[in-house]
């Protein structure tokens, strides 16, 4: 097991026309459950076989603990990857599947064998192991894939390429938390490329979020859902996304068709930048709030019109439209709100931020008084 | 517009794959939710002509269609692999079925590929091959296609399986806005209750070859009449435990109590909530939510999914409440039973 | 009341083979007809014939130079098999994949099938000729090798043998290029990751996902060589002595050189059945095991 860092690793797949990744320096940390997250395109599985060696990155380093590895073909890596779609050999037993990755670097029979019958205990094959892999139903040879990359012991890092999407929907999450224990039991570095929030936020101890092709933000689940730095993790985690509501920031108040909907503070690394240290310039911001913190109610607040309810079982979806921006609240089910009727938002201070250009630049403050205007 | 199956089954090498399938539809949306090899794919096929039935007919506005070929009948077919002409500009692509249609002329087919691609937020894109789209625009043109010719009957097979997250979430919602005036009936298969409840329309549970129930969906949602439509319409999956009935109710015996994650808590919701000592086996933190997977008595799996975020360590001893209005009863060949969890005992 | 059966539109694609059926007829089952007609038949000239049974059928497989024909033949077909399905492979595996050179490598290597048998066949009889051919000079004078196709007759087996594997090799190489295209990249990478060797990939990876287009090699290949006609008639016309008389070569001598037309008929529809049952058993034998 080690640290994989990764120093200005950048991949052109044209020689250099157009960067499916750009420099990215970034540091897998030894043990840990990594999501990378990213809608299809966004060079996530670039990123996935640079690690792994079979792309050899067209800038930049890839060590494994200090130790360069960025001319080191797949095989001298120690790294072990579940594709798409399980790729398997065929025509072998489970138990010959298993054994293969071991076969191959010659180790004695004995350590073979036990290696085997552990990984097989592990994830539960031990009934299919005398079976041809290829009679198994594809969830059961996704895990065989699994079970060959965790019999090496010595794995720097599992790098799991989308590997639910042939599962059915229900056995994903009986697959998903059996992953989530097996990290638990074994400790090896994963890292899971997925384009499932869901998936992505369940599995990891952290989430890397990627698009066109660069981190736009990592951190933990929790960190990424409450306080994202940049609109595209706000709409792409969380479901629905988050709201993104146009805004005019004038005397320190952040104002949405007509009302005021708080004060605008600024986030502290934005407020060292700026020159009079106090408050945000004025102009036009977006405020985001996911629709688990929009509260509806009577006024004050955002006045705006019920457009629909989406009745979703265990939860509500009430649409609404502010001017003409649409803003989803998330309520418990059985909301009595219908549509065409009047209703006031309030985005409660912590949970509303302020975005220009994309990037967080504060958040929404409660209104002090009169004072502001 | 209406469509009927009456009596429609089909039989291939053996196996029963559609078992008696009786359904009435009316112009609009009409969504068909099951599982994996519930038999969405082959009703289609059965309705679009593609798979003659064992027995039984169809019915396209009154009017029988079994013996008719599918060429002959008015029907579009979307399929859950986008299905497009590479070689043909997006513009061609959706012009396509209007060329070999008769009723459709110059000044109209362009009239029409121009709505049809405006509906689908594709008109910037009609110069493009299908290569050079995205996939969800890629999946967007299919569905252009289909819809620009008029017909009778549209065919959607599970059409968001294959696109990513974000963008099936996308096109659910603008899916329904799209159907809401559709001409002729659309019958729209799903695996994902997400879909079927977005949607709100009238709604087929298929379960093995057969229909389980139709109605509202949501009403469905709320009081599944067995086992099998409970867990078709609950994602997360439905918590399962072993429980028997009280002495002196309407019915005895060994049931099965259905529990939905989301009706797992940590502190007692009403005064009738029943006390589970558990331990943590898991959490699963996903921000807005948090999925604790808990073992009952050291044997019993039960998922809760928990508004926020909770941090637990696995090992963990605590107790879990569920309110027993909430828990859906049923007996062990899977009916749902007019009892409430109150007059139940958990099993052991 | 009645209703359409829908089976009943499924039973019209029989008239769509109709035409297959048809002109299968023509150009096969008429001819064969043809064939048994003469075979049970003694023509002394086209009025004059008689019945004989099966005795044309007992003759054929008595004589002695139809049984060595034969074992020759099958001889020759085994050995066409065990060169060309590991050679093509072999060619297969070692063609680049990607980039210029696919292009090529893939003219070269269909160069062979593009030519003519009969030119195959004057090709060869002057290439490997000892005395003015490139080929047959090099191996006699430059090797040292007593080498002479039209004397020597393992030396003419030899040189029909390698005219074939240089005329049809490149068709089992194209056709496992293919299957081998046809594997998708993560198997490859999977193999990489656990540390197979070039010899482990082929062996579990290439090798059983060509086992399709293996059997159709195998069968083409079988029934080509176990009817091989033009070429060793155009370089040795059989020869020397009764080296390279193959079964074609026998039977066309037989029907055509000495119109034994009965003899001849019998002895092409046991030739025929030969083919037909050995061609059962390669594509079982193929197509069980993959099971």
């Amino acid at each position: 097991m080690a640290d994989i860092r990764l120093e200005g690793v950048a991949h052109s797949y044209d020689g250099g026309r157009t960067w499916a990744l750009r420099p990215t320096t970034w540091t897998w940390r030894s043990g840990r459950a990594y999501a990378l997250l990213g809608p299809s395109g966004c060079g996530k599985t670039t990123l996935l076989n640079i690690i792994s060696g079979l792309l050899t990155p067209t800038e930049g380093r890839v060590l494994f603990d200090g130790r360069d590895v960025t001319g080191v073909p797949t095989a001298g890596r120690d790294i072990a990857q579940v594709f798409q779609f399980p790729v398997l050999y065929e025509e072998m037993s489970v138990y010959d599947n298993l054994a293969f990755p071991l076969r191959n670097r010659r180790r004695p029979k004995q350590e073979i064998d036990r290696r085997v019958r552990e990984v097989s205990r592990l994830l539960g094959l031990d009934p299919v192991l005398g079976r041809r892999s290829r009679r198994l139903d594809p969830g059961r040879q996704q895990i065989v894939c699994l079970g060959r990359g965790l019999v090496r012991h010595e794995v720097a890092a599992v790098l799991l390429d989308e590997p639910l999407t042939v599962v059915d929907p229900a056995l994903k999450w009986t697959l998903r938390s059996k992953l989530k224990e097996i990290h638990r039991d074994t400790g090896h570095t994963l890292i899971y490329v997925t384009h499932d929030q869901t998936e992505a936020l369940t599995f990891a101890d952290e989430v890397v979020v990627v698009n066109e092709g660069a981190i736009v933000q990592a951190g933990e689940p929790a960190e990424l859902f409450l306080s994202p730095a940049h609109e595209f993790v706000g709409h792409f985690i969380g479901s629905p996304g988050m709201n993104m509501l146009p805004a005019e920031i004038a005397g320190g108040v952040v104002r949405v068709a007509g009302a005021d909907a708080g004060a605008a503070l600024p986030d502290t690394a934005a407020q060292a930048a700026l020159a009079d240290g106090e408050k945000l310039p004025p102009g036009p911001v977006r405020i985001g709030v996911r629709p688990e913190f929009v509260e509806l109610g009577a006024a004050p607040g955002v006045p705006a019109r019920v457009s629909g309810v989406d009745r979703m079982g265990a939860y509500d979806l009430v649409h609404a439209l502010v001017g003409e921006h649409p803003v989803v609240a998330r309520t418990e089910a059985g909301t009595a709100y219908e549509p065409g009727a009047a209703v006031c938002l309030r985005f409660p201070p912590e949970r509303a931020f302020l975005f220009r250009d994309q990037v967080r630049c504060g958040s929404l403050g409660p209104l002090t008084g009169k004072g502001a205007a | 517009m209406t469509l009927i199956l009456d009596r429609v089954s089909v039989r291939q090498r053996g196996e029963i794959w559609l078992d008696d399938i009786r359904l009435e539809t009316g112009t609009g949306l009409t969504t068909l939710i099951g599982p994996l090899n519930s038999g969405k794919t082959t009703l289609m096929r059965v309705v679009a002509g593609l798979q003659p039935p064992d027995s039984g007919r169809v019915l396209v506005a009154g009017k029988d269609v079994t013996s008719i070929s599918v060429r002959n009948r008015s029907i579009a077919f979307v399929y859950q692999r986008f299905i497009n002409y590479p070689s043909l500009t997006i513009y061609e692509n959706i012009a396509s079925p209007l060329r070999l249609d008769g009723r459709f002329r110059g000044p109209a087919i362009d009239r029409r590929v121009r709505e049809v691609a405006e509906l689908m937020g594709l008109a910037g894109l009609l110069d493009r091959r299908p290569a050079e789209l995205s996939g969800g625009q890629q999946q967007r043109t299919a569905i252009a296609r289909a819809l620009a010719r008029p017909v009778d009957v549209l065919l959607l097979d599970e059409p968001l399986a294959n696109l990513d997250f974000k963008l099936r979430e996308q096109l659910r919602a603008d899916l329904k806005a799209r159907f809401a005036d559709a001409p002729g009936v659309v019958l729209y298969s799903t695996a994902d209750p997400a879909e079927a409840l977005t949607f709100a329309a009238p709604t087929v549970v298929l379960g093995e070859g057969r229909v389980l129930e139709t109605g509202d969906v949501a009403a469905m949602y709320a009081r599944p009449p067995t086992l099998a439509v409970a867990a078709t319409l609950s994602d997360p999956p439905l918590n399962l435990l072993p429980g028997v009935v009280r002495e002196g109710r309407s019915a005895e015996g060994g049931v099965l109590l259905g529990i939905r994650p989301h009706q797992v808590t940590l502190a007692p919701r009403g005064p009738g909530a029943v006390e589970l000592p558990a331990e943590i086996r898991l959490a699963e933190v996903t921000g807005s939510a948090t999925f604790l997977h808990l073992l009952l008595r050291g044997e019993r799996h039960l998922v809760a999914h928990l508004p926020g975020t909770w941090r637990f360590q696995p090992g963990e001893a605590t107790r879990a409440y569920v309110d027993p209005a909430h828990v859906l009863v049923f007996d062990e060949g899977g009916d749902r039973l007019p009892l409430s969890g109150a007059e139940v005992d958990l099993h052991g | 009341m009645t209703r359409p059966d829908p089976r009943r539109r499924a039973n019209r694609a029989w008239l769509l083979v109709l035409p297959v059926v048809v002109s299968v007829a023509f150009t096969a089952v008429i001819p064969l007809m043809t064939v048994v007609n003469f075979s049970v038949q003694d023509v002394f000239s086209p009025t004059d014939r008689v019945f004989v049974g099966l005795d044309w059928f007992y003759e054929a497989v008595r004589r002695p130079e139809n049984r060595e024909a034969f074992v020759r033949t099958l001889l020759f077909s085994a050995q066409v098999l065990l060169v060309e399905i590991p050679l093509g492979v072999a060619i297969a595996v070692a063609m680049p994949r990607r980039g210029v050179w696919v292009s090529v490598a893939l003219v070269l290597v269909a160069l062979p099938l593009l030519i003519p048998w009969n030119v195959v066949g004057t090709i060869w009889q002057i290439f490997a000729r000892p005395d003015i051919g490139l080929g047959g000079w090099t191996v006699a004078n430059l090797l040292g090798v007593d080498y002479n196709y039209t004397l020597d007759s393992t030396d003419a087996w030899i040189t029909i043998l390698v005219m074939d594997v240089w005329h049809w090799t490149p068709l089992v190489a194209l056709l496992a290029y293919a299957g081998l295209r046809s594997i998708p990249q993560p198997y490859f990478q999977a193999a990489q990751i656990d540390g197979a060797s070039a010899w482990a990939t082929f062996r579990h990876i290439q090798l059983p996902r060509l086992r399709g287009v293996l059997t159709i090699a195998i069968l083409l290949r079988f029934m080509d060589s176990f009817m091989i006609y033009t070429e060793p008639f155009v370089v040795t016309g059989g020869g020397p002595g009764n080296a390279t008389t193959f079964l074609s070569i026998l039977l066309s001598k037989m029907a055509v050189g000495q119109f034994d037309v009965g003899p001849a008929g019998a002895f092409s529809l046991i030739y025929f059945l030969v083919v037909q049952i050995l061609c059962y058993v390669f594509f079982t034998a193929l197509t069980r095991s993959g099971r």
